[in-house]
């Protein structure tokens, strides 16, 4: 049935990373993490909807250094996620196609999710005080 | 024999022969976007309401936030568009990824099950809050 002497395509990891490459798998990537994202967000309203006495610890918890890294990784990927996807509408209403623009709007997307995941922490430091 | 217009993207010959989606695969895509492009301005108010509410270690600050009807009405219409979108997206991770007929749907009916469920359960959360507050 399989045709042993066939050519093969290249394994993916022959290929030197592209801003393209990294930032498609990179989309589904983030996807997937917020997906596990929404699980927080069904516990945070089950606690605060339903088991108020329970939202101290809950807060500590998303408070403590691993809860602030996987809010941090959490907020990445949203933004990652969402200037990505912007440029995915882009491209669907036939817009951006062309290599030095899809290679520009990627780069962009990085700046832009920088900018604004750092952005989004200081305004949360901001108003809990800590600065 | 039929010419190709806009929406139906298969070529003649990819008609004749029955290839392409067999039913769902551009309602799927259509829904993909819907959703995508109604959470732009809904993410937007989101990420500021969190990071200005949601935050708060009182959690007084956060049940008066939901007694707004705005408010409310907003996050519910972000909840479904969000968990419709995440149904959808993972979906296609694990027809790509899973190989095994059994591991294949029984992750596809959990994927169901946990989106529909998320999103039931975030909803009544919302309504609770917001109709009695933490009573």
């Amino acid at each position: 049935m399989s045709n042993v002497t066939r050519p093969l395509s290249p394994h993916l990891s022959i290929y030197r990373p592209q801003i393209t490459s990294v930032i498609s798998i990179l989309h589904r990537i983030t996807g997937v993490v917020l997906y596990a994202g929404l699980g927080l967000i069904i516990v945070f309203l089950v606690v605060v909807g339903y088991f108020p006495d329970n939202y101290g610890l809950l807060h500590k918890c998303l408070a403590s250094g691993i809860g602030r890294l996987a809010l941090f990784g959490w907020t990445f990927s949203l933004y990652l996620h969402f200037f990505n996807g912007i440029r995915h509408l882009f491209w669907d209403i036939g817009k951006g196609f062309d290599i030095p623009t899809v290679n520009k709007s990627g780069w962009a997307v990085i700046f832009c999710t920088l900018v604004a995941t750092i952005f989004s922490w200081v305004i949360a430091y901001h108003n809990t005080g800590a600065f | 024999m039929k010419k190709t217009t806009g929406s139906d993207f298969r070529s003649p010959l990819g008609r004749a022969r029955g290839l392409g989606s067999a039913k769902y695969g551009v309602s799927h895509w259509w829904f993909q976007r819907l959703t995508a492009v109604a959470m732009i301005p809904l993410f937007i108010w989101f990420i500021a309401s969190v990071i200005t509410v949601m935050i708060s270690p009182d959690i007084n600050i956060i049940v008066s936030w939901f007694s707004s009807p705005v408010n409310s009405l907003l996050i519910v219409l972000l909840f479904c568009a969000m968990f419709f979108h995440a149904k959808l997206g993972l979906q296609v991770v694990i027809e790509d990824y899973v190989k095994a007929p059994c591991c294949k749907y029984t992750l596809l009916l959990g994927n169901i099950f946990f989106c529909v469920g998320g999103v039931v359960i975030c909803i009544m959360a919302v309504l609770k809050l917001h109709l009695f507050g933490v009573n």
